[in-house]
């Protein structure tokens, strides 16, 4: 049978949203492979919002909270081996990326990472993928047993958080939880600086394109012009420009403002990923080619040394 | 203590990309290479690890086009020793790369392997898990700053929404950097025709044992447009006067 098996991501407790748009697509796949959607939970996760699955595997185990990749890991690729999945769905997120690879490498199943659309076509799976920081889409088509990777946002939430039988089977843990070669020791929220930019009615957010700590001013000036916060891309924190409470993206912080204005940002999937459901999106990047540009709704290619001051200094104009 | 560190080029994403004629792979003709970020980062924290407490590191790279200047500027940033792979020709996908470092890996014996988190060129993101499956070692992604501990490192895990966590991983083991503690430095150009003047880079033959990774590239595409923003042209000045207004309009521009 071509079951669809989805790695629930949790966070502090929390289902993660990636893990209902992995339902919807998992139930599209198994409808075409004839198959079951099984959701797993390793740790704690309330059930009851897993509608959208057949079957929710549960595997309960002290290890597993808080979060530690070689036990989930170890979860992933015991449920792969034992219910044997045709398709295994899991996000490609922070947590993803080990957990993906992980189990793929551990049960000897292909994998195929930034996912943004999946079909079944025979016996295997045609896959579209992000590459080159979004600047090509590759096809691809994969003999299923497989596992996949998808970027957050490619499915809809609301397919998944409902349709299933809702099952449940509680699953023993595999023994590799007692020989684990990793511990968790701490945890730190978010934060520090008393900024949170998740806070803010508008952002203006800084990339790599604004050259170097120098030129940050220029931002803060049109920040200060429309009263926003500021953001920033992650090599500009990594930088140490700007402090990393002010990252915007996949390994930083997701934002929804009412306006987000992309300053030299290329737009890169793990970008994306943090602030394309911004109400208003307005980016300038010289690179007309520049994904930024997709999710976007309007944009400029004109130099940001250029333009940042004009427009900073219309917006002080106009208030006065 | 020994260090690898596992370097790649990539293509450089400023650079415009194009399709080649077969459909299935860029046209690498023309494309400017780069270290991958993320190598970049993870050669960092190696030879901070090294200066802080005393650890040898190695600079490891599949052998590719390129690939001795990258070699030559890691020792010039402080790698002790670099090791070619020398792995046939052709791009290797990432688990048949992993294969073949993995030999050499078994070769250096190091306490501690750090790879880039990711690469932008494949579609797996699979190199360092599944280096570490092969080599039966554990392993972590996504990782900025590690410190070692006695037959241990500590590294910070970063997941999303801006939380991390520490973990103490067993040596040997195998950890994706996304980000050294500071910024990858500088190399002086004085140091780096030192590095290329010390003599030749040791080389090994690896040819990957893995199958391939059993994924078929049926073609690649650049991203549908049209879908996309409004785009405004003009010099900056009239680009400034029409974003006011649209802001104006929206009730954005103050408040
Ligand atoms: C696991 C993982 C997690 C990640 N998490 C995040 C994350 O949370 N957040 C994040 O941002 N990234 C993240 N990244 C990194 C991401 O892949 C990109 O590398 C990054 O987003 C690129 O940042 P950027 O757009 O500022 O820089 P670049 O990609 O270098 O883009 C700079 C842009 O500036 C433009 N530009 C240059 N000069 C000018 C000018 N004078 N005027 C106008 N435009 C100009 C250029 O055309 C270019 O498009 C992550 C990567 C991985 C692998
Ligand atoms: N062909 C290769 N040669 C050397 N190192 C590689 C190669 N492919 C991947 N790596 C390493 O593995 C990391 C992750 O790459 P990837 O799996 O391609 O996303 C890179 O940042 C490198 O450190």
């Amino acid at each position: 049978m071509g079951n669809v098996l989805v790695y629930i991501e949790t966070a502090d407790g929390q289902i993660a949203p990636i893990s209902f748009e992995l339902l919807g697509a998992a139930r599209k796949l198994a409808g075409a492979l004839g198959g079951e959607v099984e959701a797993l939970v390793a740790g704690e996760a309330g059930a009851a919002q897993l509608g959208g699955a057949d079957t929710l595997i549960q595997v309960q185990h002290p290890l597993l909270t808080p979060y530690v990749p070689e036990a989930h890991v170890a979860v992933l690729a015991d449920a792969v081996r034992t219910r044997n999945p045709q398709v295994v769905l899991v996000g490609n997120t922070s947590v993803g990326i080990d957990l993906a690879a992980g189990t793929a490498a551990a049960t000897g199943r292909p994998l195929v990472s930034y996912c943004l659309g999946l079909e079944v076509e025979g016996g295997a799976v045609v896959a579209r993928s992000q590459l080159y920081g979004g600047k090509i889409v590759a096809t691809t088509k994969t003999e299923a047993p497989a596992v996949f990777a998808v970027v957050a946002g490619s499915f809809p939430e609301a397919a998944g958080r409902s349709g299933g039988k809702g099952q449940r089977v509680d699953v023993d843990p595999p023994a590799a939880l007692s020989a684990l070669r990793m511990r968790f020791v701490s945890s730190a929220a978010p934060g520090g600086e008393g900024v949170d930019i998740t806070k803010a009615e508008r952002l203006v957010s800084v990339g790599r394109g604004i050259g170097g700590p120098e030129n940050i001013e220029l931002a803060q000036e049109l920040a200060k012009a429309l009263g926003a916060e500021i953001g920033a891309s992650r090599p500009v924190c990594d930088s140490g420009w700007l402090p990393k409470a002010r990252q915007v993206g996949k390994s930083g912080m997701t934002v929804k403002p009412k306006l987000y204005f992309a300053v030299g940002i290329s737009g890169a999937p793990e970008h994306l990923e943090g602030m394309r459901d911004s109400e208003l999106i307005v980016a300038v990047n010289s690179d007309a080619n520049a994904p930024i540009f997709k999710v976007a709704h309007f944009g400029t290619t004109c130099d940001l040394f250029d333009l940042l001051p004009a427009l900073t200094e219309r917006l002080k104009a106009k208030a006065g | 203590m020994h260090i690898a560190v596992v370097l790649k080029q990539v293509p450089d994403l400023v650079e415009e990309l194009e399709i080649d004629s077969g459909g299935k792979d860029i046209d690498r003709s023309f494309v400017k290479m780069k270290l991958n970020e993320f190598d970049d980062h993870a050669l960092e924290q190696a030879v901070l690890l090294k200066e802080s407490g005393g650890a040898k590191v190695t600079a490891v790279a599949i052998a590719t086009e390129g690939i001795d200047q990258v070699l030559y500027a890691a020792k010039a940033r402080g790698a002790d020793a670099a090791m070619k792979v020398e792995a046939g020709e052709g791009v290797l996908d990432s688990r048949r790369a992993a294969s073949a470092i993995a030999e050499t890996i078994k070769q250096l014996a190091p306490d501690l392997v750090l790879t880039g988190v990711q690469a932008a060129d494949d579609l797996f993101g699979q190199t360092g898990p599944y280096l570490a499956a092969v080599l039966g070692w554990p392993h972590v992604s996504v990782v900025s700053g590690v410190e070692l501990g006695g037959g241990t490192v500590r590294v910070h895990q970063e997941y999303s929404g801006g939380r991390t966590a520490m973990l103490e991983v067993d040596l040997p083991a195998v950890i994706g950097v996304q980000a050294a503690p500071q910024p990858p430095r500088y190399v002086p150009v004085s140091k780096l025709r030192q590095a290329m003047a010390s003599g030749a880079l040791d080389s090994t033959s690896g040819a990957p044992a893995s199958a391939p990774a059993g994924v078929a590239v049926a073609g690649l595409a650049k991203p549908e447009s049209g879908r996309g923003a409004e785009m405004l042209s003009g010099a900056a000045g009239e680009v400034a006067d029409r974003i006011a207004a649209l802001l104006a309009e929206r009730g954005l521009a103050r408040g």
